[in-house]
């Protein structure tokens, strides 16, 4: 069912000599990851069927530079950085959206200061105002019911108090939205953050996720939804180590709502 | 007349305050021992920030027992040591509760009053937080970092309060003038019957003896709070006051390492040409902190602040999940070290020596650094505005530029970064490919 979606580059729009209204930073989560790859897809569906006039850099994009940054590898951060703000700045782009908190933080919050400076939206919080405008209609049908339990991603709810806009979206869907025991500021991370995504956990008695996961379970979810590739795939092992992957399936909100569409 | 008792006052309140002040100036001295920022921005913020938090205790309760509690503490505190302003005003001229000739009498017992009842309430208090730390041993306070020193002084400042309490009332019980007066001894009216079995002469030792006691204890307490957790209550402020305005999830740009990588991108800078302005053009020292010093003062205002209260290492996730890491342990040792630099160099004319120790390893491991997620749980939970989360980074930045210090798989990731733009080893020539899959 791919095949009619439209993902036009910044550079094809360059060549016509227009301009996108956004553009949408895909993130290598979203680019590489195959589990990730289904929410960039989910999510350009929904652009497609609101008619927004996007664009992507393609290959042109480059690794942010938050892992290394969290790593502590400030020269590797501000090389990617200055990099990517520079082909952002050829563009001239005025505003990004980005289904990966990291990456929005990072370009919201660290760009600046190196000379980038752009609107920068989350998916979630650009699907909402899509919603709000009416150029998008959600409606209930599928998930009309359903428990659903909401992961707030560090670097989107603590680091950027954002924390309403994925609720909004899953009770536009009619959806029973329970609240874990930790939510909001006091989210529990998934584990990912701070570039543990790319290692293996110190020594301890439990991993992060598991833990998380088991919060998740206690509020017996149909679906966790997440707000993050990284919180995603962290999710999604948690529920398998509980042996829980046939009762309970762990979705990005982009997913959820192209879904109800039959996107 | 006799001026005996009134120059003994003099002294003791002399020393009292004088060693205190001397502690203060090693205080501001330690803390200036590290990196300069620029923290002028915002003041209105800033402030606002301070009267929300430090003042109005805003993120203490939101755990409510113990943030409730602990404003009854913090209010008692504050307001029954206005009582003092009478006390050092009667020892110094050695007068009897000025306050009586001074104020209207209806006024003054509305004062001692109310003295009294958040006396009792403190009392009651400190009760219920020595029950919760040493009956019902809530786990925060039970953490491998809360033995020895930080439990007892954690204890000893619950006491100091009991006896402080107490002393203040039975000074007013005992104090037969007063009681006739039958008006603000509110408390006070039902320790007095205790008393009434002794001559009015050792009664008025008694309420003597009590009030010096008071007023020796304070002092006491005055000069404990330099070295122990107690330090919060005057540091709080400043600190609050400091604590970071940006989004939580935004790291500062390291400006050296700017100016570096401009050079590096830019083909017409003449890397070899002199400094434009200045010479803050040269490269620091050292990239990131090995040591207190590297630290932001800031840092090591936060590290003094620390109350040792264990909110932010009960919500770090490393530590649940049975980790080394602990935030509060991060600002312990930070102190700790900081106050060894510091007597290193009493020790010294002036001047560090090089003592072979410094924080990372001898205090913090590199376990605990690199079990860190950036989560930034325990910033959010402090309740006095302290970062644990900005060390962390600090001394990951040294271990990485420095030392090329970090775990393999992080070297192998940030590898893929620099050369194929992505964690992973992916072409970056394939970063559009799911389109088409
Ligand atoms: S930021 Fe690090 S130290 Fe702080 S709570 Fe999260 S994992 Fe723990
Ligand atoms: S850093 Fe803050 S939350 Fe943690 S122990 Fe110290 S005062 Fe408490």
């Amino acid at each position: 069912m791919s095949e009619t979606i439209k993902v036009p580059t910044m550079a094809e729009y360059m060549a016509q000599g227009k301009q996108p209204e956004v553009l949408f930073w895909v993130g290598c989560a979203g680019s590489f990851d195959d589990r990730a790859k289904k929410i960039t897809k989910a999510f350009v569906k929904l652009l497609n069927r609101a008619n927004v006039e996007f664009a992507v850099l393609g290959t042109e994009e480059s690794c942010t530079g938050d892992p290394a940054k969290r790593s502590g590898n400030e020269f590797l951060f501000q090389m990617q950085a200055v990099t990517n703000i520079e082909v952002l700045n050829a563009y001239e782009v005025k505003k990004i959206v980005t289904a990966c908190p990291h990456c929005f933080n990072t370009i919201k919050n660290e760009y600046p200061e190196l000379g980038g400076n752009y609107e920068v939206m989350h998916h979630t919080q650009f699907l909402k105002t899509l919603l709000d405008e009416g150029r998008l209609t959600i409606e209930g049908g599928k998930f009309k019911g359903k428990r659903i339990t909401f992961h707030d991603p560090c670097y989107l709810g603590r680091a950027n108090n954002v924390y309403e806009a994925p609720r909004e979206l899953i009770q536009k869907l009619e959806a029973e939205l329970v609240e874990m025991k930790n939510c909001r500021r006091n989210g529990l991370c998934c584990g990912a953050g701070g570039a543990q995504m790319f290692k293996e956990p110190e020594k301890g008695d439990k991993d992060v996720n598991v833990e998380r996961t088991e919060q998740a379970l206690d509020v017996k979810p149909e679906i966790i939804a997440a707000g993050c590739p990284f919180c995603n795939t962290m999710m999604t092992d948690g529920v398998k180590a509980k042996e829980k992957e046939s009762d309970v399936a762990v979705m990005d909100i982009a997913e959820l709502i192209a879904n109800a569409q039959d996107l | 007349m006799n001026y005996i008792a009134n120059i003994i006052f003099i002294v003791i309140l002399t020393f009292g305050i004088g060693f205190f002040v001397k502690n203060v100036k090693k205080l501001f001295r330690n803390i200036k021992l590290g990196q300069d920022v620029d923290v002028s921005d915002n003041k209105s913020q800033r402030l606002k920030n301070m009267a929300l938090i430090a003042l109005g205790q805003s993120k203490m309760v939101r755990r409510p027992i113990a943030g409730f509690l602990h404003v009854i503490v913090y209010v008692g505190f504050i307001i029954i040591n206005i009582e003092v302003l009478e006390i050092i005003i009667d020892g110094v001229f050695g007068t009897h509760r000025i306050g009586l000739t001074v104020l209207p009498i209806s006024l003054y017992s509305f004062l001692i009053g109310s003295f009294e009842v958040l006396a009792a309430l403190v009392f009651i208090s400190v009760i219920l937080f020595w029950i919760r730390r040493n009956i019902m041993k809530l786990k925060r306070f039970w953490k491998s970092e809360m033995t020895s020193w930080p439990k007892n002084d954690a204890n000893y400042i619950l006491y100091f309060e009991m006896v402080l309490m107490t002393l203040f009332l039975v000074m007013n019980a005992t104090d037969i003038h007063f009681q006739d007066m039958n008006s603000g001894n509110i408390v006070s009216q039902y320790i007095a019957p205790l008393f009434s079995g002794l001559s009015e002469n050792a009664i008025h030792i008694i309420e003597r003896g009590a009030w010096w006691a008071h007023i020796v204890g304070i002092l006491i307490f005055l000069n404990y709070l330099y070295y122990s957790k107690h330090l919060h209550i005057l540091l709080a402020f400043p600190n609050t006051y400091y604590g970071k305005l940006t989004p939580k999830g935004q790291f500062n740009n390291v400006e050296a390492v700017t100016k570096e990588v401009k050079m590096m991108m830019d083909p017409n800078i003449d890397p070899f040409a002199a400094p434009a302005e200045g010479t803050e053009g040269e490269m620091p020292a050292k990239f990131g902190a090995s040591d207190v010093q590297d630290l932001s003062w800031v840092s090591l205002l936060n590290a003094y602040t620390c109350t040792e209260c264990g909110r932010c290492t009960s919500e770090c996730p490393a530590n649940q999940t049975g980790k080394k890491l602990s935030p509060r342990k991060i600002m312990m040792d930070t102190r700790d070290r900081l106050e060894e630099v510091g007597k290193n160099i009493d020790a010294n004319k002036g001047e560090f020596k090089e003592d072979g120790k410094q924080l990372l390893d001898n205090y913090i491991t590199r376990e605990e650094l690199w079990a860190c997620t950036s989560c930034n749980a325990c910033v959010e939970a402090c309740p006095v505005s302290i970062d644990p989360l900005s060390i962390i980074m600090e001394m990951r930045r040294y271990l990485v530029m420095e030392q090329s210090a970090a775990p393999v798989e992080l070297n192998n990731m940030m590898t893929n970064i620099e050369n194929n733009g992505a964690p992973w080893p992916y072409n970056q020539m394939d970063r559009l490919n799911w389109k088409n899959e």
